[in-house]
């Protein structure tokens, strides 16, 4: 068995909690999504591009996000609803951008269909804007090296890994998920590092990125 | 009464130490609930079983129930119809016999704890004690196309909370103050939901003269005209014309319903004799209705308004196949072809439950994803998680909370 590197710093897992938080705003066709896409805060941009993820982990494949959803299956909108449901969320390192690119995506399709501006969601059918509360705590988890990093990966919620794989890339904006920053700033292992941050998290389920991440830290510590 | 760690085994341990992890910083909190009865209906069966709950976890949580004599009651099942969009005659006289037992309440009863958690319209009017403690209404029921003389004469009262809570997204009007969205959920441990023997399932079979020679279509629900129990029996007669089955209408009624007993007579009339359809007026009974619902080869909830309609998160949970009709929090629960089927009509319920009676295969299928879905989302461990996750927001106005 190799010898493992003492972590320079140690690795604290925090758990991500979230409550829903309404925001009383809602779209009932493309034009007024559009108008409100550009104006509620970020935190709801976050809220309807990630929601899927945690709650429908044990569904795959899924639309990535809401607005692809309710577009496509709301609205009737198919060629739209791919069109955003394939918007490769992990290009994205702020919310400013992933917003811009949303708004992009629906305004080049309703100047190419500008009948569709007409289409609107039946009574009920509305999609309603709602934004993420997150709470961040720190849990006693904590690792000094890579056998005690994959053993509490295995056992740590779904909310924590979240909270390292995206939260912190995309709503605190670090530049890559906590844990590729770890191995490599603190075990110096970057070819590892590496691997992970170039995983599209955004394509697995929530328990088959846990189980994805702990093979190839595994494969590097047998 | 289950503890904390009993539900390690179906959520994991890592769900109840971020659970105790969150209770470590609502300590020295006092929280009072306020409701309106100690028995029958979905909020006090969730009181019941959390409040022990966030107990054990530390949390200094009372619950106290507002009185009010039958004249009140039935002015707030008026008020609970029109939030409901129903069309109900509210006059002065009606408010004022809501303003006078509120009255007395405001007098009776003690809300100094840090943190007032009043559920539902009936306790609303207490908010007026508040000092500089926190206040939140929690709304259990679907109020998206309220009357809006009731809705304006509550509002009042709603807009001197710090926040308020709902089931569904479509249920939140206008407000000047924040508001959350918190689903209910159901207890995997509570005798309404846990794993039960053959036998005993046979036995409640059996007790109500139920054979088990034909697929059983159900729905359990109290006798509400929101339920549409009417609208299943139209339902069963169309599927009954392909495929024979039987209807099972079960369930009881809340001491704060005195309508239940007028719908219960429509039903045994619309019934008209036919031996396939049991209907079935229970007292609580958990186990039973468990049973019924374990015996079941389809479960319906057609409901044409819902506050949640938990009975969908208890069949998902026993991966029965559901069909449902597309209203209040019901969607959240039922991915359309994921988890089970929505509908609106009773056209459309039938044809659903004929799919599923003839494609046993895909209902299994759908059964299974429904019960992952309520592991995920649905169950009392998410729902401590939420409320303790609310308590906090109250002393936090960021969208990202460090604690």
């Amino acid at each position: 068995m190799a010898e493992l590197t003492r972590a320079a710093e140690p690795f604290r897992f925090y758990a991500r909690l979230h409550l829903t938080e309404l925001t009383g705003l809602k779209a009932a066709n493309l034009v007024q999504l559009v108008r409100l896409l550009k104006s509620v805060p970020g935190g709801s941009i976050y809220y309807h591009t990630h929601r899927f993820l945690q709650q429908h982990q044990y569904l795959s494949p899924e639309p990535p996000n809401d607005f692809a959803y309710w577009v496509r299956e709301i609205l009737g909108e198919e060629e739209l609803g791919e069109r955003l449901a394939s918007i490769d969320i992990i290009q994205y390192s702020t919310i400013r951008n992933l917003r811009e690119r949303i708004i992009e995506t629906i305004e080049e399709y309703l100047e190419q269909r500008p009948e569709a501006k007409i289409r609107f969601a039946q009574e009920g059918g509305e999609l309603h804007f709602k934004k993420a509360v997150s709470f961040i705590l720190p849990t006693q988890h904590i690792s000094h090296d890579l056998r005690e990093f994959v053993e509490i990966l295995k056992r740590i919620t779904i909310d924590s890994i979240y909270f390292h794989i995206f939260e912190a890339r995309l709503r605190l904006e670090k530049k890559t998920n906590d844990f590729s920053n770890w191995i490599q700033n603190s075990i110096g292992n970057e070819a590892l590092a590496l691997s992970i941050a170039h995983l599209d998290p955004y394509v697995y389920t929530m328990e088959d990125l846990r189980r994805t991440i702990i093979d190839l830290i595994e494969r590097e510590i047998r | 009464m289950a503890k904390i760690d009993d539900y390690i085994p179906i959520v994991g341990e890592s769900v109840v130490e971020d659970l105790r992890l969150i209770a470590l910083h609502l300590r020295g909190k006092r929280i009072l609930n306020v409701n309106s009865t100690a028995v029958g209906g979905g909020v006090a069966e969730i009181l019941n079983r959390m409040v022990p709950l966030l107990r054990e976890l530390g949390l200094d949580v009372r619950w106290d129930v507002i009185r009010g004599g039958e004249e009140f009651f039935e002015v707030t099942k008026k008020f609970h119809n029109a939030l409901q969009g129903g069309r109900v005659d509210i006059g002065e006289k009606d408010l004022e016999i809501f303003m006078e037992t509120s009255r007395k309440n405001l007098e009776d009863m003690d809300t100094s704890s840090d943190i007032v958690f009043i559920h539902d319209p009936q306790p609303i009017v207490l908010v007026q004690k508040r000092t500089n403690n926190k206040w939140i209404w929690r709304c259990h029921i679907d109020i998206s196309d309220p009357k809006q003389k009731v809705w304006r004469f509550l509002k009042d009262f709603v807009v001197q909370y710090d926040a308020a809570v709902f089931s569904a997204p479509a249920f939140s009007p206008k407000l000047p103050i924040r508001q959350f969205l918190i689903a209910p959920s159901i207890d995997p441990l509570s005798d309404k939901n846990r794993e039960l023997q053959r036998e005993v399932i046979d036995g409640v079979l059996s007790k109500y003269g139920i054979p088990k020679d034909k697929p059983i279509i159900t729905q359990i629900s109290r006798f509400d005209r929101s339920k549409d129990p009417v609208g299943v029996i139209a339902t069963y007669r169309l599927v009954k014309k392909h495929i024979d089955c039987r209807l099972l209408l079960a369930g009881g009624t809340a001491t704060d319903d005195p309508e239940g007993q007028k719908v219960f007579e429509e039903v045994m009339e619309s019934a008209n004799g036919d031996p396939d359809i049991h209907i079935l007026s229970m007292s609580q009974n958990d186990l039973e209705i468990n049973a019924l619902q374990r015996a079941s080869t389809v479960i319906i909830q057609k409901s044409l308004k819902e506050g949640f309609g938990l009975t969908v998160s208890e069949a998902l949970w026993k991966s029965k196949p559901v069909v449902a009709s597309n209203v209040g929090g019901i969607p959240l629960q039922i991915k359309h072809k994921h988890s089970g089927l929505l509908c609106y009509s009773a056209e459309g319920a039938a044809f659903a439950v004929k799919q599923f009676l003839s494609s046993p295969e895909y209902a299994r299928k759908i059964g299974e994803n429904g019960r992952e879905h309520v592991r995920n989302n649905f169950l009392i461990t998410r729902h401590l998680r939420d409320y303790m996750l609310l308590f906090l927001s109250l002393y936090h106005k960021e969208n990202i909370v460090y604690l």
